[in-house]
């Protein structure tokens, strides 16, 4: 009878060491969900979903607070990924945080820059050089199309480019059956 | 030499019909010289080169008009001397019918070369070798246009077993590399030992289609005369893809090269034998890649081979062939993997191995695509071993990642799926769609991955600013305080000692001295006045002691 307690109370003082230690040891520094989710956002840091960045939002969405259809830049496909991983139904976007568009750079129009530095202090990614009364430019290799920049400029001299297609980027589209005319098929 | 080597087999493969046989009966020829030369800058795979003429400027036959940008691009030449009209955006040989950057010379007729000096890649180390290959625009023949330069790495171990020279060329009406082993095997077997000597590799394995004995035997009798045993001619059974490099690998060697693997790893290296006679003129005769030789055949009067300069449009290439009346589309490549052109107006590049004319007749529409019936031809018919349902119903269903799972990207896209499947799928169509998809994901994962580093970095900054800032203020605040307790201190020091007291004597005792000598010496002019002059003097001490008393309040504040 002691023998088996002796051997129960044994067993469950070494199980519980090694949990500790595992519980320690193995710890997961900040929450696996939130680096889930904050890798599907399209990382534009527009704040359009209403919160100050990508990974507050992540955040919010992991602890429940906010629905996952807040992120226009993301579009459908970024909402489908959200709904797979955290198992929600989809929404469609919401209305409200604004409409799907084609991705585009800002461009600083050179001449009427006056290098007011507001835009540089507005980029979320750095992604504008310039200086005090100096001409400013966009780097558009790092510009995410977040449109941050464009309240701040007090002569309103910065518009966004959509990306054109070129041979570099351009898709193959998805197959379709060519519908034609009944007599072109007779021909 | 051939009859004695074992070959081995790959899976899958089809047999199409050939029509090899209308565009080699004539000798290669010399394609007329075009009026107008659009030289695109981009063509090889890496990054796009950049332009180094600008309007106006006369260009001599050989000159780098895109020098190459990067490692991992090759640069493009002026293939004739003549003026350059401009560097502006033309349409290219490309599906998508756009346009890209392209350099257009008008030609002056003399096709005049610059210098050329042959390189001498023995005295020079393997690196200077590759940077001279990049700059002579090298890149691989066979359709892929990847940098030889690149390849042409003996890899980790220093040296490679096998060097294949692939003069397989399967696909359909495509002659250019049979006509070229035909009456060029002396100098594309030099190009071979040079390649060889820069791999280290022990021997050549030339892989020639079997369906070529005119080739076969000019390559042995090249081989023969260059009196090296290295070199091996090995006829290959007729079965396309045969000139895949991974299928020429498997029949050659037995070797299998793996998912994810380079056949370097395995000791082959593999190029088109196109490319090893571009070697051999750029590193013995000192010529960069200017032309090449391309099959014109489909629905033409007279298909043949012609040598053609880069930047020659399609349609002046082909008018010499009297292309037939209903021609209606013009195919770069061949009937199984070619490219359909948006017009004819395009020009000819690195990559164009074929022009076929095409017309209804002889390339019918497709009957209507039928839903799959899981019939497994497609898996048998696979060269690459790979299960083609499967991806095309993750492709369509656009499960890119599941069909990733399935190895999309080891399929080579060589349309043997599409060619035996009973319910006429365009597979590869969507094969070419999904892998397109999944690259521009890719693009898109990395440019949020930077923008997320460049953000994360950018709230570093921001707090590191605050925390410096409010560091330097608390550091401003201490120092104010220092001075004010030193002040203090310094008003309740206590009494001078008896040494700092007579120091304080002297020092009083001197400025007593100072004093009486000053007021010894009195202004010159300030003795012998007249008495209006005293009166005035007294008026001025007078106003300037009012004035002072008025002041006294105001300076006492500013103190």
């Amino acid at each position: 009878m002691f023998d088996a307690l002796f051997v129960m109370a044994l067993g469950a003082i070494v199980l519980g060491a090694a949990l500790g230690y595992a519980a320690v040891r193995f710890r997961v520094e900040g929450d696996p969900l939130v680096e889930k989710i904050d890798a599907i956002l399209p990382q534009t840091q527009c704040g359009q979903c209403g919160f100050p960045g990508c990974k507050p939002y992540a955040q919010a969405v992991a602890k429940g607070e906010a629905e996952i259809n807040q992120c226009p830049p993301g579009g459908e496909e970024g909402i489908h990924k959200l709904a797979d991983l955290l198992g929600r139904e989809f929404k469609p976007l919401s209305a409200e945080h604004g409409i799907e568009k084609p991705k585009a750079v800002a461009l600083i129009d050179e001449q009427t820059c006056i290098g007011c530095t507001l835009c540089i202090q507005a980029c979320p990614v750095d992604a504008i050089v310039g200086a005090a009364k100096q001409m400013h430019t966009v780097i558009a290799g790092q510009c995410t199309g977040c449109e941050l920049c464009l309240p701040p400029c007090p002569v309103n001299c910065i518009s966004m480019e959509p990306i054109p297609e070129s041979v570099e980027n351009w898709k193959w589209k998805y197959p379709v059956i060519k519908l034609v005319a009944a007599q072109e098929v007779a021909r | 030499m051939s009859a004695l080597r074992q070959l081995f087999r790959f899976n899958g493969g089809v047999k199409p019909a050939y029509h090899k046989e209308a565009s080699t009966t004539l000798p290669i020829a010399v394609a007329p010289a075009p009026t107008r030369l659009v030289i695109p800058l981009h063509q090889s795979i890496g990054g796009p080169p950049r332009p180094l003429v600008t309007t106006g400027d006369r260009v001599l036959k050989g000159q780098r008009i895109g020098g190459a940008d990067g490692n991992v691009s090759s640069a493009v030449h002026a293939s004739t001397s003549g003026t350059v009209l401009g560097v502006e955006m033309r349409l290219m040989p490309h599906t998508s019918g756009l346009s890209a950057l392209c350099v257009v010379i008008e030609p002056d007729g003399r096709d005049e070369w610059m210098e050329r000096q042959p390189f001498d890649f023995h005295a020079a180390t393997p690196t200077a070798t590759r940077d001279y290959l990049r700059d002579a625009g090298v890149v691989g023949l066979g359709g892929a246009v990847f940098p030889s330069h690149l390849k042409l790495n003996a890899g980790k171990q220093g040296k490679l077993d096998t060097l294949v020279l692939n003069g397989a060329e399967c696909e359909p009406f495509i002659t250019c590399d049979d006509a070229l082993m035909r009456e060029r095997a002396d100098a594309l077997l030099k190009g071979a030992a040079i390649m060889r000597d820069m791999l280290a590799a022990t021997r050549v394995l030339v892989g020639i289609e079997d369906n070529k004995p005119e080739a076969i035997a000019a390559m042995e009798a090249a081989a023969a005369r260059t009196g090296d045993d290295s070199i091996q001619v090995v006829a290959v059974p007729t079965r396309y893809p045969a000139g895949g490099a991974k299928q020429l690998i498997r029949v050659l060697t037995g070797i299998e090269v793996p998912h994810g693997e380079r056949s370097t790893d395995h000791g082959v290296q593999c190029f088109n034998v196109g490319t090893a006679h571009a070697i051999y003129e750029a590193i013995a005769l000192g010529q960069p890649l200017i032309s090449r030789i391309i099959t014109v055949a489909g629905n033409v009067g007279q298909a043949r081979n012609y040598e053609v300069l880069f930047g020659t449009s399609m349609r002046d290439l082909i008018a010499p062939c009297a292309p037939l009346p209903d021609t209606d589309r013009i195919i770069m490549g061949g009937p199984m993997m070619g490219f359909l052109m948006p017009g004819d107006d395009v020009p000819v590049v690195k990559a164009t191995n074929c022009v076929l004319v095409g017309s209804r007749a002889l390339f019918p529409p497709p009957p209507p695509e039928m839903p799959c019936i899981r019939c497994g031809e497609c898996a048998k018919a696979c060269p690459a071993d790979l299960q083609p349902f499967e991806m095309y119903w993750f492709s369509r269903a656009r499960m890119f990642g599941k069909a990733q799972e399935y190895h999309l990207f080891d399929c080579i896209e060589c349309g043997c799926c599409a060619y035996v499947c009973p319910s006429r799928i365009p597979l590869v169509d969507y094969y070419r769609f999904a892998k397109s998809e999944i690259w521009a994901r890719e693009v898109d994962k990395e440019a949020a991955d930077q923008a997320r580093e460049r953000y994360e970095f950018r709230l570093l900054r921001e707090e590191r600013e605050k925390q410096e800032k409010a560091a330097k203020l608390a550091a401003k605040t201490a120092a104010g305080r220092e001075k004010a307790a030193a002040a203090l201190a310094e008003a309740e020091k206590p009494a001078r000692t008896p040494e700092e007291e007579a120091k304080h004597a002297l020092i009083a005792a001197a400025l007593e001295r100072a004093k009486a000598q000053k007021a010894q010496v009195q202004p010159e002019n300030t003795g012998d006045l007249s008495p209006e002059q005293q009166a005035e003097i007294a008026a001025i001490e007078a106003r300037r002691a009012e004035i002072r008393e008025q002041a006294k309040p105001h300076l006492r504040q500013d103190d």
